[in-house]
């Protein structure tokens, strides 16, 4: 059991801290805190981190990856929140892209690849459906076979970004036969292609980043289809295990917590700093120590991955522990904003309105209710770990 | 970075279950507990045999010289095992004391039989209404030419009734709370000067009351220099918190398994009970609580000697004695009725968990003690 860094990792650290040092934080933050230059900020700092050659940390070198070991990941997240520098969008560099380069073909690679790496495509992922939430394998978006296209027909639904996505990986029903799961495939489409329809979904931060995407006879070429017919969801599963990790967030959970202490120091009452206050204090250490907990839970997991075991349904833990850690802070800043924290702000600024995070605490926490309930929900994840780690 | 086990603390763990396994059944615990001392002699001289008396104390003593690692290691298999013996009060906080402060020739004439198993030992720290803050200290020791006169009483001094010697925390100056003028005295136990009151806790071990009533100590006996005590009882009493930690994990643990295969077994409505969604989720909070809780012990005990290591402490201190509740309570629940029987070993180790939980700073003075780091004043 060792946790210190050796002198080639410390000397990575300085690495990772000069780059943030000369690297335009400030910009991209304040571009992707706009809903109307978020897409534009995020292509901008994902391009900076690309040419780097740090923008796909744990991809394989061969694929255009840093091939960085899971301390190195560690060291980076941990410096990156430290500089205040957002995270990478997941759908294309986080969960198609490993799919692509571990199940698809040679043509596949060659052709997506290098587009996710410097974020030439922008990515959605296309898995739940109106009637297939927690239920993912009763999906029936249908594809059929037709000379060397598919005809794709259904709907997909709580599709984040599908209205700025130039693709969408999709799971889609090929067979009827056997168990749900069994007639699944993992597809890629163009999302240009005729008779694709994007309505948005206006979610209660008042924000739109979720869509619905319809699809009526939509042609896709046989070749977008990773791996077999009918075995997408063995793929999807070896993504979703990954998905989880990587919505524990905890190093942005490192960063909030920061953060509200800092308000705390400022916020009032009676003449007393809240930071003072016996119950905030009580309520804010409970946070930080679940947190404290939630940092190491991840370091066994990246070492178990180190060492080639996992993700496996250790991540769920990771999911459930990481997402309800985001939603004690988002309640404890909401709480700490107190009755400002109903503001709404539209195109004022804080200095118009008088508070400083009231509005975007309001945001965060009313978005952040869905933490707990997508990259399947806390109660699924319950049901998989009391089955495949309890064995119940 | 990794959290593996080095191949001697991979033994020490495999020879620790072992033993549990073979030698110490729940029966055999409870029978040692019955004794008059609280634990059974034989069984600590076989300890002593295989080692585990040594592991905490430095080599230059004449110890194992483990890590804080090597021991979380022995008492997490402690705590499965729910082994009742003075382990905490003679080799962690009496040997842990002597090994760092003693002079050369009274450690050397302490720790070998200590090590050997025949010496028992004993930290009389706590006063009435000192709580959990060990500097709160209003027994008295006064210098007298070659000597120090102690007076006071110290109230459930752990392994106090059993024990051969005494490590005594006493002020010889400043005020109550003061943690300057702390000094430590190591006393012959069994001088009748001593006034004794021995009772027993929930988890079965015998402690003590201890007066001192104007009781003379030779100058030499101190530990360190005079008013200087605080120090070493913090590094001693940190190390002991992560050795506690381990055991309550190592009970955590067992109380989790326990319940998992006894709701496996148990049917009702003609199927087994583990197939109920409502216990399935209870089960997997149990099982997170202990994770949880396994992160912040790999955190504490790595950060041992690190800027992290105070914040870390104080994290895992306060975890297991929340989720030891959460975990503890819901044993007993998923185990109904036969979950508050005294047959059953889920109500034993609830009680050790819930002791140790108070030993050395229970979950709400520990968070206080993170929100002074955090949130400072």
């Amino acid at each position: 059991m060792d946790l210190s860094f050796s002198a080639e990792e410390l000397a990575f650290r300085e690495q990772v801290r000069d780059f943030f040092k000369h690297a335009p934080v400030t910009e991209v933050t304040a571009l992707i805190a706009n809903t109307d230059t978020f897409k534009e900020g995020t292509i901008r700092w994902q391009k900076h981190l690309f040419a780097q050659g740090w923008v796909a940390p744990t991809w394989p070198v061969d694929h255009g990856g840093a091939g960085w070991s899971p301390t190195q990941t560690y060291i980076f997240e941990t410096e990156r929140v430290t500089a205040g520098a957002p995270d990478i969008l997941p759908f294309g560099l986080k969960m198609v892209g490993p799919v692509i380069y571990t199940f698809g073909n040679e043509a596949q690679k060659e052709r997506f690849l290098p587009r996710i790496l410097d974020s030439g495509d922008w990515w959605c992922q296309g898995y739940s459906e109106p009637g297939a939430g927690s239920d993912l394998a009763s999906l029936k978006t249908r594809a059929e076979l037709n000379g060397d296209s598919y005809i794709v027909n259904g709907s997909k639904t709580w599709t984040t970004g599908a209205h700025l996505a130039d693709w969408i990986f999709c799971l889609v029903r090929t067979s009827n036969e056997g168990r749900p799961q069994q007639g699944i495939s993992f597809l890629l489409i163009d999302m240009n292609s005729p008779g694709i329809k994007v309505n948005p979904i206006h979610s209660i931060n008042g924000v739109h980043s979720l869509n619905e995407v319809y699809f009526e006879n939509v042609r896709v070429p046989v070749e977008n289809r990773i791996g077999e017919e009918n075995k997408g969801w063995t793929y999807a599963k070896a993504l979703l295990a990954h998905e989880r990790t990587v919505i524990a967030r905890v190093a942005d959970s490192k960063r909030r917590l920061e953060q509200l202490r800092q308000h705390a120091m400022r916020e009032t009452q009676g003449g007393q700093v809240m930071a003072q206050d016996p119950v905030f204090r009580s309520r804010f250490c409970a946070v930080e120590i679940e947190l404290m907990a939630l940092e190491y839970t991840e370091l066994r997991v990246l070492s178990a991955q180190a060492n080639g075991q996992g993700p496996g349904a250790e991540s769920s833990l990771l999911k459930i522990k990481g997402t309800e850690v985001q939603q004690a802070l988002h309640e404890l800043t909401l709480d700490l904003a107190g009755i400002y924290g109903g503001i709404i702000s539209d195109s004022l600024t804080s200095g118009d309105t008088g508070h400083e995070f009231g509005d975007q605490a309001r945001k965060d926490y009313m978005y952040g209710r869905a933490s707990t309930i997508y990259g399947g929900s806390n109660e699924i994840q319950k049901n998989i770990t009391a089955k495949h780690v309890l064995g119940l | 970075m990794h959290f593996n086990l080095s191949e001697e603390q991979a033994m020490l763990q495999a020879s620790t279950a072992r033993f549990i396994k073979q030698q110490y059944p729940f029966e055999v615990r409870q029978r040692h507990v019955a004794l008059p001392e609280g634990f059974d002699r034989a069984t600590w001289e076989q300890f002593a045999e295989l080692g585990w008396l040594s592991v905490p104390i430095s080599e230059a003593s004449g110890g194992f010289g483990g890590n804080a690692a090597d021991t979380m290691v022995l008492m997490e298999e402690m705590g499965k095992g729910l082994i009742a013996t003075p382990y905490v009060a003679t080799v962690l906080l009496f040997g842990g004391l002597i090994d760092r402060g003693a002079p050369a020739q009274l450690k050397e004439s302490l720790l070998e039989p200590l090590i050997s198993g025949q010496l028992q030992g004993a930290f009389a720290y706590q006063e009435r209404q000192s709580r959990h803050n060990m500097a709160d200290v209003k027994t008295t020791a006064t210098r007298d030419g070659n000597n120090y006169v102690l007076s006071g009483e110290k109230t459930l001094v752990l392994n106090g009734a059993v024990a051969d010697h005494l490590v005594v925390s006493a002020r010889t100056s400043g005020d109550q709370f003061d943690t300057s003028g702390i000094s430590l005295f190591v006393i012959d136990a069994n001088n009748p000067e001593l006034q004794k009151t021995a009772y027993r806790l929930m988890d079965g071990q015998l402690v003590a009351n201890i007066g001192f009533n104007n009781l003379n100590v030779k100058a030499t006996q101190i530990l360190g220099e005079e008013g200087d005590g605080y120090d070493l009882i913090k590094q001693v009493a940190n190390n002991t918190i992560l050795a506690l930690s381990a055991e309550g994990l190592g009970i955590m643990n067992k109380l989790t398994e326990t319940t998992r295969e006894y709701t496996k077994a148990r049917k009702q409505f003609g199927v087994q009970i583990s197939s109920f969604q409502v216990l399935q989720h209870r089960m997997v909070d149990m099982f997170m609580a202990c994770e949880q809780t396994r992160s912040l012990m790999y955190r504490a005990v790595c950060s041992v000697g690190s800027d992290d290591a105070e914040r870390s402490l104080h994290a895992l201190k306060f975890m297991i004695g929340r989720n030891g509740r959460q975990v503890g309570s819901e044993a007993i629940q998923l185990h109904g009725g036969m979950g508050i029987t005294d047959e059953l070993s889920v109500g034993h180790y609830v009680k050790r968990l819930m002791m140790i939980n108070t030993l050395l700073g229970d979950a709400d003075y520990h968070q206080q003690q993170l929100a002074h780091i955090s949130l400072p004043e």
